[in-house]
């Protein structure tokens, strides 16, 4: 148990420097490479909460795909790579009392709801073939919508990007 | 282990990316700052489901995973729609729609 707060700890602190240099960098090429350091902590804390498949389905959708889709995003919309002003509003300190009010009031509510609650320590790590029967089963209607969802995703980017 | 630490680390992601959605400027930083959000929605629902004992989490955290694959995949491309036709991507220029 300890070995795991320890872990979690570690974890946990480079995703929070990864995510706040995500908002603060002046490189937009470093905010994505920062961003692969916030997802992949996050991978390492679903196999702390024992979610393996959940932790690999984040690693080849988000640190693989989405990542590649951000970077040709950035190539595509600059002319040039390196620092850069302009990346923040006129106004970006309103985004400083925002952020800590929010913070605030999820934690007052978090802290006391849930106070000192454990995780059950014991408990049997939830298999990929319960999540599959979840979603076969009673959740089989989202994932028909899912699946439009990406179709219309999938067809919506083509029409958009098309050059015509 | 505690559940409010996994809730209380995903309560902290969740403000810098509100942070970074209410601050940047460039839109393609507006969407990694949801991107962010999204995955702090998912580790709150990934330590519910062992939490609760149950797989519904992991289910939805499936979900969202997916959806935000999408979203991005469109969101992008919208982006790049409008630097094509305006030769930038700054959100403040946009103001077409202003009444």
């Amino acid at each position: 148990m300890v070995a795991q707060n320890i872990g979690f700890g570690i974890i946990a602190l480079m995703m929070v420097v990864g995510a706040l240099r995500v908002v603060t960098t002046t490189n937009v090429v470093h905010a994505a490479l920062w961003l692969v350091v916030v997802l992949s902590g996050g991978a390492a804390q679903y196999v702390l909460l024992g979610a393996e498949f959940i932790a690999i389905t984040q690693v080849l959708v988000y640190v693989g795909a989405v990542m590649v889709l951000f970077l040709f995003g950035i190539m595509l919309t600059r002319t040039r790579i390196g620092r850069e002003g302009g990346l923040n509003n006129p106004h970006w300190k309103w985004g400083i009392p925002v952020a800590l009010l929010t913070l605030a009031a999820t934690v007052l509510t978090l802290v006391s709801s849930f106070g000192g609650e454990k995780l059950p320590e014991d408990a049997a790590p939830i298999s990929t073939q319960a999540v599959s029967d979840q979603i076969f089963g009673p959740y089989l209607l989202p994932f028909w919508a899912l699946s439009f969802v990406l179709l219309a995703a999938v067809i919506g980017a083509i029409v958009l990007a098309r050059k015509d | 282990m505690l559940v409010n630490q996994f809730l209380i680390l995903a309560a902290i992601l969740f403000a810098i990316g509100v942070y970074g959605v209410v601050a940047r400027r460039n839109a393609v930083l507006v969407l990694m700052s949801i991107e962010l959000i999204l995955n702090a929605v998912n580790l709150n629902l990934v330590a519910f489901a062992m939490r609760n004992g149950s797989a519904d989490g992991h289910t939805f955290a499936l979900y969202v995973i997916a959806v935000a694959a999408a979203e991005v995949g469109v969101g992008l491309g919208l982006v790049l729609l409008i630097f094509r036709n305006r030769r930038t991507i700054a959100l403040d220029e946009l103001s077409e729609m202003k009444g």
